[in-house]
């Protein structure tokens, strides 16, 4: 190591410390402003003690009827229907690319035991529908479900009407077009070659456009906002608006970095598409909609924005933990293992908020189909971020490194955290635009026990071979194609599990599709996982 | 507005102190980095081979990328070779290190099988070689032909691999992959990085 380097280590390192404590400082010092009343801001005088989506009784809603309470709701419904274009657009497509990706994922992990399955074809190989399920659900399903929802909450959190939805819909089909373009490159052997950036750049460019125009009515809107102080929520949206085009372009520059100075860039890039692109959505969805439902402000307001800003310092440096022991120098991995142990800071705030909000209040996770999506979610990012931070040390990462623990880990991310919470958010939001109910309880009901049960098959069964394929490697008195043939139940239960969220994404597909139509009956009364006792009496 | 902006300028700021540290330093670091002598670029047929190694996916089963037996001494022991350094990736655009090892390490597969005819094989079907392999075949590089012409690659298979008649033809393709493959080959002498050993955190 040169001495420069180790001296602008020891700046960076001080640099940090120095922005901690400023923020502490500003924290006790009350510079984030009022606590409580900030974390009130999402109710409208009057609805707090309400929850939005009714778990219990239905007389605990606010319905508006009230004369003092009209303004509120009327503020509501306006911010509802003026984002509505927009957020079907990105929805909708989200749902498509969610089914489209989960086959793709399907016949990927079938391959991994059945190698001669779909192989006579150089369209349906391997090494070509894997990046394709990765890239179709990370930039269709939730990086479009992930802009529909931010679209959705902005005018509410801003408690005005969405500004420039056109730009956002326009966005949304360059997206679309970008995917369908960059999809059918890979599978016609055009891939980038680094993992998470497949996409020939010449592609991003439209990913990159699309993006930029979600940004224009983010700043109109909220240039137009009519809330004094900015909910943390629109915190985690605004960064990761700003963050992901950033974060798209510098990896995606073409040519610019060569040999091994890729690979930091490629997992600088990789682990930031996680950690300051779908995560913040996810935790922002969250810090929204628990309080909402539940009808009470999170508890601690001063350490949701401790975690917003410790979550940007220590998240943003990770990435180099996926080259543990590879050929960079040490310091660089050492700084990335640093900070992913820090990242246990900003996840233990969340989770504090998350599920602190929720104490007491679990019954109403039996009625909820929203609740009960988001707050699994909530609840899997506190996991997934802890095991996280633990797969960073050498001694564990020694082992997990190269094998399918660390596939196992990513879903835990990716699908238990982040899709749970879209799925939540989903059935949130389809109501309120459409002015209808879900049509069948029952549908909601199978969709959540079959992605449960579906990930949690995945994720037990990859964690437990993983490891054991890590413990194994490392030994070389024991044979390589022993080491494979002992992984083959855990990749064939993968993808039994695989299997199962499949077909709960196509029930959630067909309910979608169904509330798109508006299917079935005219009912006043919020779709729950149990009979309200009106419904039940009538 | 104010505030919504000092979130985003603060947003972006962290986020170019992030680039710095990590694509910044790290690439004036590596960039200046010896490369060892005896790395030669790759040829033209390797270079194509290089190709269809990405477009196919290798990557997503394959590393290249040796760890110091001080840290996971298994690489070594499974005759992985030595520990990579950043200088021998010098003509690698781009990388293709990888981050699984549902099959071996493919950084010296150069030197440890240096036939082309195991590799066509391997590859129009892995498990005539290797029994109970999981990788996919890739067929599609290879054609099928009543009679092979004279200046045709004729693979050799044996029973019960092999098509009911005719020959098998290795294509352009699959003679650039395996060109590729062997080229694979890091034996020679490098400097290696310190590694921390495994018990230090």
């Amino acid at each position: 190591m040169t001495p420069t380097i180790a001296v602008l280590l020891i700046v960076t390192f001080l640099v940090s410390t120095v922005g901690l404590l400023a923020l502490i400082w500003s924290i006790a010092t009350n510079q984030f402003g009022h606590g409580k009343q900030a974390a009130e801001t999402i109710f409208p005088p009057g609805e707090e003690g309400h929850g939005e989506d009714p778990a219990r009784d239905i007389s605990d809603t606010l319905d508006g009827n009230l004369p003092p309470n009209s303004e509120a709701i009327n503020a509501r419904q306006r911010a509802d229907l003026s984002s509505r274009g927009p957020v079907l657009a990105w929805l909708c497509s989200a749902v498509f690319w969610l089914v489209l990706g989960s086959f793709y994922g399907l016949i990927s992990s079938t391959k991994m035991h059945m190698p001669e399955f779909l192989a006579n074809s150089e369209w349906l190989t391997f090494g070509r529908l894997r990046p394709m399920h990765l890239n179709a659900v990370t930039y269709g399903w939730a990086s479009m479900a992930g802009i529909g929802v931010a679209l959705f909450l902005l005018p509410r959190l801003f408690r005005t009407a969405l500004v420039g939805a056109r730009f956002a819909i326009t966005g949304c089909l360059i997206w679309n077009v970008g995917l369908v373009l960059g999809l059918l490159a890979i599978n016609l052997g055009l891939s980038d070659g680094e993992e998470w950036l497949e996409f020939p750049w010449q592609i991003d460019i439209l990913f990159v456009i699309g993006g930029a125009l979600c940004a224009i009515p983010l700043v109109l809107t909220a240039a137009n906002r009519k809330v004094n102080h900015l909910y943390v929520t629109s915190w985690y949206f605004m960064a990761a608006l700003v963050w992901f085009p950033f974060l798209f372009l510098i990896a995606n520059l073409p040519f610019a970095f060569p040999g091994a100075s890729g690979v930091t860039v490629n997992w600088w890039f990789a682990h930031n598409v996680l950690g300051l692109w779908v995560t913040p959505i996810g935790i922002g969805t969250a810090y929204y909609l628990i309080p909402k439902i539940l009808g009470r402000p999170i508890i601690s307001y001063q350490l949701s924005l401790l975690g917003f800003w410790s979550l940007a310092l220590f998240y943003s440096q990770v990435g180099i933990h996926h080259i543990v022991g590879g050929p960079v120098p040490t310091w660089l991995v050492t700084l990335s293992i640093v900070h992913s142990v820090m990242m246990s800071i900003p996840v233990i705030t969340v989770a504090i908020n998350h599920h602190g909000t929720m104490w007491g209040h679990f019954g109403r996770l039996k009625d909820s189909p929203t609740l009960r999506f988001v707050w699994i979610g909530a609840l899997m990012y506190t996991a997934s971020s802890l095991q996280g931070s633990m797969e960073a040390l050498r001694t564990v990462n020694v082992i997990t490194h190269f094998t399918h623990y660390t596939i196992a880990h990513a879903h835990l991310g990716m699908y238990a955290f982040l899709s749970f919470i879209l799925f939540g958010a989903v059935y949130f939001i389809m109501p309120r635009l459409m002015d209808w109910e879900w049509p069948w309880r029952r549908m909601i009901s199978v969709h959540f026990w079959l992605v449960s049960v579906g990930i949690l098959i995945y994720f037990v069964s990859l964690t437990i071979g993983g490891w054991k394929e890590g413990l194994a490697l490392l030994d070389a008195d024991m044979p390589f194609m022993d080491i494979v043939r002992m992984t083959l139940p855990y990749l064939e239960a993968r993808t039994i599990g695989g299997g199962l969220m499949t077909l709960g994404h196509l029930v959630f597909a067909v309910h979608f599709v169904a509330m798109l139509r508006r299917h079935g009956e005219r009912r006043y009364q919020p779709t729950l996982f149990r009979s309200t006792q009106q419904e039940a009496s009538q | 507005m104010k505030r919504a902006i000092a979130i985003m300028v603060g947003a972006a700021f962290i986020l170019l102190l992030a680039m710095l540290t990590l694509v910044v330093l790290p690439y004036i670091q590596m960039s200046t980095e010896q490369v060892p002598p005896d790395l030669e670029p790759y040829t033209e047929l390797e270079q194509q081979g290089r190709d269809l190694y990405i477009a196919n996916g290798c990557v997503y089963c394959h590393s290249q990328q040796p760890r110091d037996p001080s840290f996971a001494k298994g690489d070594k022991d499974r005759g992985w070779g030595r520990p990579s350094v950043p200088g021998d990736y010098y003509y690698d655009r781009p990388h293709l290190m990888g981050t699984m090892r549902t099959g071996p390490d493919l950084f010296n597969i150069g030197a440890r099988q240096p036939s082309d005819d195991w590799h066509l094989l391997h590859l129009y079907n892995p498990r005539a070689v290797v029994e109970d392999s999981i990788m996919p075949p890739y067929r599609f590089l290879f054609r099928e032909v009543e009679s092979a012409d004279e200046d045709d690659h004729v693979v050799k298979i044996p029973d019960p691999y092999g098509p009911d008649s005719g020959q098998v033809v290795a294509t352009d393709d699959a003679l650039a992959m395996v060109a590729y493959l062997k080229a694979l080959d890091h034996s020679y002498p490098a400097p290696t990085l310190p590694q921390p050993d495994a018990d230090e955190e």
